[in-house]
């Protein structure tokens, strides 16, 4: 867990969220370059959660194990729900929850990386 | 399905999903692990985060009365807490979602409440499933 893996993928969550803020602005409907988009994001942070957790058996870092493989299994069920859900949605607003999920993805992840320094409250 | 759910509600109700579980997962990790360092502020955090719960549910349900009054708690909660720990900051030795009024996140559980009230209002006047 370092600071480029952690802020990485807050940066491309965040461009994730920009993209489908401009389908929500746009009323684009839910289609597939958005979907591929969150699904690299999701694959990145299925490789983080099995990576966070070999990394924490091999660190001799103070970390606290339980928040921090909570948080990384909470990253990576949030894209999928948001998905399901967004595409129930047929207005506009569908995208607008994927916007919502990926700036959750984005906080959790800077999170993630205070937890793994100690560095958290 | 429910008119509070549709349309810009559905955001709304994800917002609050993820306020619901960072408030309530966040209060019982503090109360397991260190739940002697800061009763008050702990049991606070506890609080708000059953209020997140149970207002997710009513506003993805549509129970208006429901989602009425837990949301008027939780403006009512976000105030009183952020000036307590405005005033006296010894009751929060740590944080809670709503010391501070909600500084920890972004001001959020401050504004939410608001646009939550408005929508409560705006989505029985225009009816189910529009904007």
């Amino acid at each position: 867990m370092t600071d480029t893996v952690a802020y990485g993928l807050a940066i491309a969550a965040l461009i994730a969220a920009l993209f489908a803020g401009w389908h929500t602005l746009t009323e684009r409907p839910f289609g597939n370059s958005l979907f591929y988009v969150i699904g690299v994001l999701e694959v990145a942070l299925v490789a983080l959660l099995v990576g966070g957790i070999a990394a924490l058996s091999m660190t001799s870092r103070d970390v606290d194990g339980v928040l921090f493989v909570s948080y990384l299994v909470t990253v990576v069920v949030i894209p999928p729900a948001a998905v399901l859900w967004g595409i129930a949605e047929k207005s506009r607003w569908g995208t607008g929850v994927v916007v919502v999920a990926m700036l959750t993805v984005a906080v959790l992840c800077v999170r993630l990386l205070d937890i793994w320094k100690g560095t958290h409250v | 399905m429910s008119d509070t759910s549709h349309g810009f509600g559905r955001v709304l109700v994800a917002v609050y999903a993820v306020f619901a579980l960072a408030a309530s997962a966040r209060s019982i990790v503090q109360l397991l692990t260190k739940a002697g360092d800061a009763p008050f502020a702990y049991s606070l955090s506890a609080v708000a985060g059953v209020i997140y719960v149970v207002a997710t549910l009513a506003l993805a349900r549509g129970w208006r009365q429901l989602a009425l009054i837990t949301i008027s708690i939780e403006l009512f909660g976000v105030v009183v807490t952020g000036l307590l720990s405005v005033f006296d900051d010894s009751l929060f030795p740590d944080q809670t979602v709503w010391s501070g009024f909600g500084e920890g996140y972004g001001f959020v559980p401050l504004v939410l409440p608001l646009i939550g009230l408005w929508w409560l209002r705006r989505s029985r006047s225009i009816g189910a499933g529009q904007t």
